[in-house]
């Protein structure tokens, strides 16, 4: 039978397939899916982590216990990850193993587009790219076998085009595989300094012999056809490069990419006259042939920068330009993403705003959309859980250098407290730091599109959990000034942040109000009131002064003549503009 | 052997491009093509301009196509459709819905809704310009605009021998079948 899958579907389509029981990830674009997929069979114990770290070290603990597990994350997650990967290169498995990395060529939906291919050279695993979803189920499936053959994890390289294209796959039915006994293994499995230098030479070794698989593997193939032309490729890469060439030359398609196949490749070029690498990102594949004193033609021409598609293949090497419609620019203006109509994130955001020489150190989720206008509320964002540590930085640099008279106040969303938000406030109440706090619990992990986390009260397999209690949490921390408000109410909140400025000590608030977007069980819709009336313009009482379009609201708009305009189909009644209305020409629908 | 077609759909976040594209694809893989679809998500929930490619022909190999390339720009949004009109070949069509969403430049006056998009369209491609919301709104539920502009989409590259009504009631929840395929008909009568 045939299904359309995306690549993640079909990751966990081909997880399924191959007998694994333990997947552990954090969410993250474009890698998300693949867990929420494996949550879907009940053979697989699955779990989100708190972070990258922590998924790929239950992976480890599961694969040496012996059972046949996975670690998904988005490309960045590595970066937190690499700690653990690095040492699990030496060690090996005992089930089979593999990290799903999740590149974003493109930056689609994150901060930076890294390689990742390079990862597995640096922790000497094992590289796997598949180029469509069919692949990425078989080559998941492959993996497995390689993994546990050869003592090795697998670093599973996917790309957004991968993840979220969807093509045609053919299902089987699962393998059902025991778990591999435990038998204790001190040399193998503890890292010391003895044991990780013998380590380092048995890798060696493995690498050696894995060389000689990728030359025999069915995951790297010739397609022979006319000769004049050779392209050597991977991943989505490759179907662009068909796209364009079809059968025309001749490819060296490459699925298994570390250790490389470098007597396929020598092969490959001798046989051709002219030698083209196509490859997204960094010239990974054309360096390693390069340094085999292969000529070939490759990031010359192709972009390092951004994702590829057939026309920038077709322009680069066939200097064939498609005939485009030309786009009138006045015609357009930007679309950016924007906090939702009713965003709890935004009353805290705008009071922020009105505060003069405060310094906002920001973090990764919905509320980085503070830093947009017209709250413009935000003054660094650099990878999760920075907010706190980078907000310690400022603020005591500021202090040792006699820059007085600014606040630090680093805001997180709950999901990214839990994952790296912890240690950071560590850091500052350790060292008598005085940068604010605010973590903005909106009691879910809403940028992925609304996971839940240690502070939601459910797991992903959508057990009833302990609630992790971030009061309790900051208090154990032993941070003395903890206030929890409710940032639609904007009088407690300024009034929070106000303290926070004059206080010289640690300080946390705590933004507690559910996600507009989040489908709340009833004891939440008790408990917040979430059954809101809408807002209303009187438009008599409008004097257009247009300080509501200072909220950047979505549902709000504005007419010379008329005044502000609410929208009632996206207008939830958060009262964040009526409360900021000097006017009091905002008001509840039939109040 | 048939070509591959290229269709773009693009909208803003919640229009329901998704559902739209998912109840093509499927009617295309029943008809036998082999089919390819690449959506991005992320960011579509917070407002953001959203698009779908579909392709579909005998043998499908990329997931996405560069400018110049589509066959029919579909496009839930006005303002979108001039977005993404450099993607279109030159003799391909599109099909547009009258409605505009104001993004946030706009909204805080930072910027205008530009006037004059349809006339400007109008002048240098070949399309059709149809009124989906206020279709929907008269079949009683605005969300069905997706599958309204579905039905154009389908009359325009005349894909009228699958059996569209069948594909309706195994994607579409039960509740909504008959409503959907209500404004898909609708749809195809606007071309
Ligand atoms: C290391 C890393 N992992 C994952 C992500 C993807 N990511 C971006 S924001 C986010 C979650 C944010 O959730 P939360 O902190 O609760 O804030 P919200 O979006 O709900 O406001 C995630 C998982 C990332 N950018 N970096």
């Amino acid at each position: 039978m045939k299904k359309l899958l995306t690549g993640n579907e079909a990751v966990a389509r081909g997880a399924y397939e191959a007998g694994v029981t333990l997947a552990s990830a954090y969410p993250g674009t474009p890698s998300t899916e693949i867990l929420e997929n494996v949550a879907n069979y009940k053979e697989i114990y699955s779990e989100w982590a708190p972070n990258e770290k922590v998924a790929l070290e239950v992976a480890i603990g599961g694969s040496i216990a012996g059972a046949r597990t996975l670690a998904a994350m988005k490309h960045v997650g590595i970066n937190v990850a690499a700690d653990p990967l690095f040492t699990f290169g030496y060690t090996g498995v005992n089930g089979g193993c593999i990290i799903i990395s999740a590149d974003d060529p493109g930056m689609h939906s994150s901060q930076n587009e890294q390689d990742n291919r390079y990862y597995a050279r640096a922790s000497k695993i094992a590289l796997i790219e598949p180029s469509d979803s069919q692949e990425a189920k078989d080559f998941v499936k492959e993996a497995y076998e390689i993994s546990e053959k050869f003592d090795i994890p697998i670093l599973f390289r996917l790309t957004t085009r991968i993840c979220h294209s969807k093509g045609l796959v053919e299902i089987d039915d699962r393998q059902s595989v025991p778990m591999k006994e435990y038998n204790k293994n001190i040399p193998k499995y503890v890292a010391t300094p003895a044991n990780g230098k013998k380590l380092h030479v048995v890798v060696e070794d493995k690498l050696k012999r894995l060389e000689e698989y990728s030359n025999n593997s069915s995951l790297n193939r010739f397609e022979w056809n006319d000769k004049k032309i050779g392209v050597i490729t991977s991943g989505v890469a490759y179907q662009y490069a068909k796209e364009v060439f079809g059968d025309t030359v001749s490819y060296l398609k490459l699925g298994f990419t570390f250790p490389l196949p470098k007597a396929m490749i020598r092969k490959f070029a001798d046989e051709v006259d002219k030698l083209y690498v196509i490859e997204e990102l960094e010239p990974y594949l054309e360096t390693e042939i390069k340094a085999m004193g292969i000529d070939v033609i490759g990031k010359e021409i192709i972009p390092n920068i951004g994702e590829l598609n057939p026309d920038i293949i077709a322009e680069a090497i066939l200097g064939k330009k498609s005939k485009t419609v030309e786009k009138n620019e006045d015609n357009v203006v930007g679309r950016p993403p924007t906090m939702c109509a009713g965003c709890p994130h935004r009353g805290l955001f705008y009071e922020l705003s009105k505060k003069k020489n405060v310094v906002v150190t920001g973090d990764i989720g919905c509320y980085t959309l503070g830093s947009a206008p017209p709250l413009s509320t935000m003054d660094t964002c650099i990878c999760m859980g920075a907010s706190i540590s980078a907000g310690h930085g400022f603020a005591k640099a500021n202090e040792i250098n006699g820059r007085e008279g600014v606040k630090v106040f680093g805001v997180i969303g709950d999901s990214t407290f839990f994952h790296s938000g912890i240690t950071g406030l560590v850091d500052i109440v350790y060292n008598k730091g005085n940068a604010a706090t605010i973590i903005l619990d909106n009691r879910i992990t809403g940028m992925t599109g609304h996971q839940e986390n240690p502070g939601t009260g459910y797991t992903l397999m959508g057990e009833p959990a302990e609630q992790i209690d971030i009061v309790k949490v900051c208090e154990a921390i032993g941070v003395k000034h903890i206030e929890k408000v409710n940032p639609l109410d904007l009088d407690q909140t300024k009034k929070a942040i106000e303290k926070a400025i004059n206080t010289d000590e640690p300080v946390v608030i705590i933004t507690e109000y559910p996600c507009v977007l989040k489908k709340s069980k009833q004891d939440e819709i008790d408990k917040y009131g979430l059954n809101r009336k809408e807002c209303v313009v009187d438009s008599e009482a409008c004097k257009e002064c247009k300080i509501c379009l200072k909220a950047g609201c979505p549902a709000i708009s504005f007419e010379k003549g008329i005044g502000a305009i609410i929208d009632e189909t996206m207008c939830v009644g958060c009262d964040v503009c009526l409360q900021i209305c000097p006017f009091d020409a905002i008001k509840k629908v039939g109040e | 052997m048939a070509e591959t077609k290229n269709i773009l759909l693009v909208g803003v976040g919640g229009q329901g491009t998704v559902l739209a594209s998912k109840v093509l694809a499927t009617g295309l893989i029943s008809a036998g093509y082999d089919v390819k679809m690449s959506e991005v998500h992320g960011m579509a929930q917070r407002g953001g301009s959203v698009t779908t490619q579909v392709r579909f022909g005998d043998k499908v190999y990329s997931p996405i196509i560069g400018k110049g390339q589509a066959d029919i720009i579909v496009a839930f949004e006005k303002m979108e459709a001039e977005r993404w009109i450099d993607y279109l070949k030159p003799e391909g069509v599109v099909v547009a819905n009258d409605h505009a969403v104001p993004s946030v430049p706009v909204l805080i006056g930072e910027a205008e809704y530009p006037k004059n998009v349809i006339e400007d369209l109008k002048a240098k491609v070949d399309i059709t310009v149809i009124n989906a919301v206020e279709v929907a709104k008269e079949l009683g539920n605005i969300k069905t605009q997706n599958i309204v502009m579905l039905g154009s989409l389908v009359k325009a590259l005349n894909l009228d021998n699958i059996d569209w009504e069948k594909v309706i009631g195994e994607v579409v929840k039960e509740r909504f079948v008959d409503i959907n395929i209500k404004a898909f008909n609708k749809g195809k009568e606007l071309v």
